[in-house]
């Protein structure tokens, strides 16, 4: 299968450090890729490389076969949208203005469609009128995702499947709110597009990504089904601490830190609930 | 507040509803505001001209008889007022848009062109005009003395706004902190600079330089608006093709760029358009401020932050603004004339301050 993006080995150096070493990487249609890493690992540089925000010191990245470099930023917005960590808006905008701003240059009439299926999804049509900046930080998360969302929806239009890009997206969101996110890029995953998700809990990305990458001083230290990556071994290499892996039911990677081992592990080793 | 999906009984914070206006209301309303302050501006004055002589003395009908009167009306309107609120209705449009697109750039509704010292800038180079004019060194340039205020003046705003890029841009990207920071230094020189002017001008040249300083729009004339409304003409039509650039830039610039704009040429077009508004409106009356903050700051309020709304209706609210204020700068204390300037500070100040502490708790300024 032909990868929507792939990466030959880039580089990133910003001022003698290097935070991306030489990464391989290739991601295809209907996959949704978890990283994860201890911080400062180099995670969010890989995506600002993979988005186009960046450009790598040495090697390239491709989006559908074509340099990443070769597009313009209209025509790149079409093929992949970005959902970044922190975004701070200054002023009054309204949660569906806002998220009509991912529909580009279309008409109001012609985004609506969008906008109102991003806003049932992400479930913030109940703020639709609300000024973003008086919301909670997770409600305006949830609102650019939304946001995000119409941009890729917009481009799948014209383009087919694309890239979706997530950068810690479930960092300021409850529980809930975390497990319809990822949810979500899910769904998105199961059409075709390539979701790339940066996750910091562990056992978020082990539940709903089809493949994890761990980077680890700017490499990849593991790269395949969660089942495979997510070893005790790994964590206590890459994170330096001591954890339990168990398996779930379904067979995906349960992570206890190793404070929990009080429990009796014979019933850590069932489905928890 | 109902819940809408299948996702659950998420209950969403509380909070008020915005409600917003139509473009068509919006601007309509402001179109027939702007007429009514024109209508005003026209009858009142050091000479007045009551409203049912205002058509005749315009020549929309015949009259029969040519008294001294309607000759008098006339030469004030069309050789004095005309030209003179025209030239306001154009300097508050110029110095409103620039600064509304100067607070989307650098995504803080605080910034302004007076503020980062593009019109200190034209300032300086204007009363450096001033005083060499009236040196030995000026002999040569003298014969041209009235187009060198106006001319120095936007060369002045010009070459701040450059440097100021070129400070604060590196390897084709923009900083906004830096940009600011450095407008602030150079805000700060342009004045010592004029300072230093002011120390060395004699009293007739410092009377020259006051004036212009604190604003004024008693020298606009038929061909001073000409020269300053295809600026405003211009402006405006680029502003409807970089409103929505300046709406997404609100989300920052790597935002912008994720969502498909072409960031840098959109603050290269921002910059440019910023020095040029205001180096003109600073070349005709001066430095005239607040209105480039007050006016899209009472904008927001009522239409929103949407720049494709918000260019236009400040080009609109200013250029009332500033008619407004300047038929009170010429009234209030006649058949002298108060700089304009002074007005704006004096009415302008206290209520951007009364908007800010109001603004305080909810936008986190």
């Amino acid at each position: 299968m032909t990868p929507i993006i792939e990466t030959s080995s880039v580089t990133m150096r910003i001022n003698g450090a290097t935070l991306v070493d030489g990464i391989d990487l290739s991601v295809g249609r209907g996959e949704m890729v978890a990283i994860v890493g201890p911080n400062g690992a180099g995670k969010s540089t890989l995506l600002r490389l993979l988005s186009g925000d960046l450009q790598p010191t040495r090697g390239n990245v491709k989006l559908k076969q074509a340099d990443l470099r070769s597009y313009a930023s209209a025509q790149l917005a079409t093929h992949r949208a970005t959902l970044s960590q922190h975004v701070s808006v200054t002023f009054p905008f309204t949660v569906e203005e806002i998220v009509r701003m991912g529909a580009g240059d279309m008409s109001i009439a012609a985004a609506q469609p969008l906008v109102e299926a991003a806003m049932d999804e992400v479930a913030v049509g109940p703020l639709r009128h609300r000024q973003l900046p008086t919301l909670s930080g997770g409600e305006q998360q949830r609102a650019h995702f939304a946001r995000v969302l119409v941009q890729l929806a917009r481009g799948e239009a014209f383009h087919g499947p694309g890239l979706l890009l997530l950068d810690e997206p479930t960092s300021s969101l409850d529980l809930r709110h975390q497990i319809q996110m990822v949810e979500i890029a899910g769904r998105r995953a199961r059409n075709g597009t390539a979701v790339i998700a940066i996750l910091h809990d562990l056992n978020l990305a082990a539940r709903f990504a089809t493949r994890i990458i761990v980077i680890h001083r700017g490499v990849i230290v593991a790269n395949g089904t969660p089942e495979k990556t997510i070893t005790d071994d790994m964590i206590r290499k890459v994170f330096e601490v001591d954890v339990i892996v168990q398996y779930h039911g379904d067979g995906s990677p349960v992570v206890l830190p190793q404070a929990m081992r009080s429990i009796d592990p014979n019933s850590a080793a069932r489905p928890v609930p | 507040m109902t819940t809408t999906d299948g996702i659950g009984n998420a209950k969403p914070s509380q909070g008020r509803k915005t409600v917003r206006p139509s473009p068509v209301l919006t601007i309509g309303c402001l179109l027939l505001s702007l007429t009514a302050a024109g209508l005003v501006a026209v009858t009142v004055g050091a000479a007045g001209i009551p409203l049912h002589r205002v058509p005749a003395a315009l020549g929309f009908w015949a009259v029969e008889q040519t008294d001294a009167l309607l000759a008098r009306d006339q030469l004030v309107l069309w050789s004095i007022r005309i030209p003179r609120i025209l030239a306001a209705a154009t300097v508050g449009g110029l110095l409103a848009t620039s600064g509304a697109i100067m607070q989307g750039l650098f995504r803080n509704p605080l910034a302004d062109p007076a503020l980062v010292g593009v019109s200190s800038g034209g300032a300086f180079a204007a009363a450096g005009a001033i005083v060499l004019v009236d040196s030995s060194y000026g002999e040569a340039v003298r014969f041209m003395q009235n187009a060198l205020l106006p001319l120095a003046a936007f060369l002045g705003s010009l070459a701040t706004t450059l440097i100021l890029y070129g400070i604060a841009s590196r390897a084709g990207r923009t900083s906004i902190a830096i940009f600011l920071l450095a407008g602030l230094a150079i805000a700060a020189i342009a004045n010592a600079g004029l300072g230093l002017l002011v120390f060395v001008a004699d009293d007739r040249q410092l009377r020259d330089i006051t004036f212009w300083l604190l604003g004024s729009l008693s020298g606009a004339t038929w061909s001073k608006t000409a020269t300053i409304a295809p600026v405003l003409a211009v402006g405006l039509i680029a502003c409807l093709w970089i409103g929505r650039g300046l709406d997404v830039l609100v989300l920052g610039e790597s935002e912008a760029f994720h969502s498909g704009i072409n960031v840098e040429r959109l603050k290269r077009v921002s910059i440019v358009l910023i020095s040029a508004m205001t180096g003109v409106a600073v070349a005709v009356c001066g430095v005239v401020g607040f209105i480039g903050i007050v006016v899209p700051h009472l904008l927001r309020l009522v239409i929103g932050p949407g720049h494709r709304l918000l260019l236009p209706a400040s080009a609109l609210l200013g250029a009332i603004l500033v008619v407004g204020a300047d038929t009170l700068a010429r009234t209030i204390v006649a058949p002298a004339e108060m700089p304009i300037g002074i007005l704006t500070a004096a009415i302008g100040a206290p209520f951007f301050l009364a908007i800010l502490l109001r603004q305080r708790g909810l936008t986190g300024l």
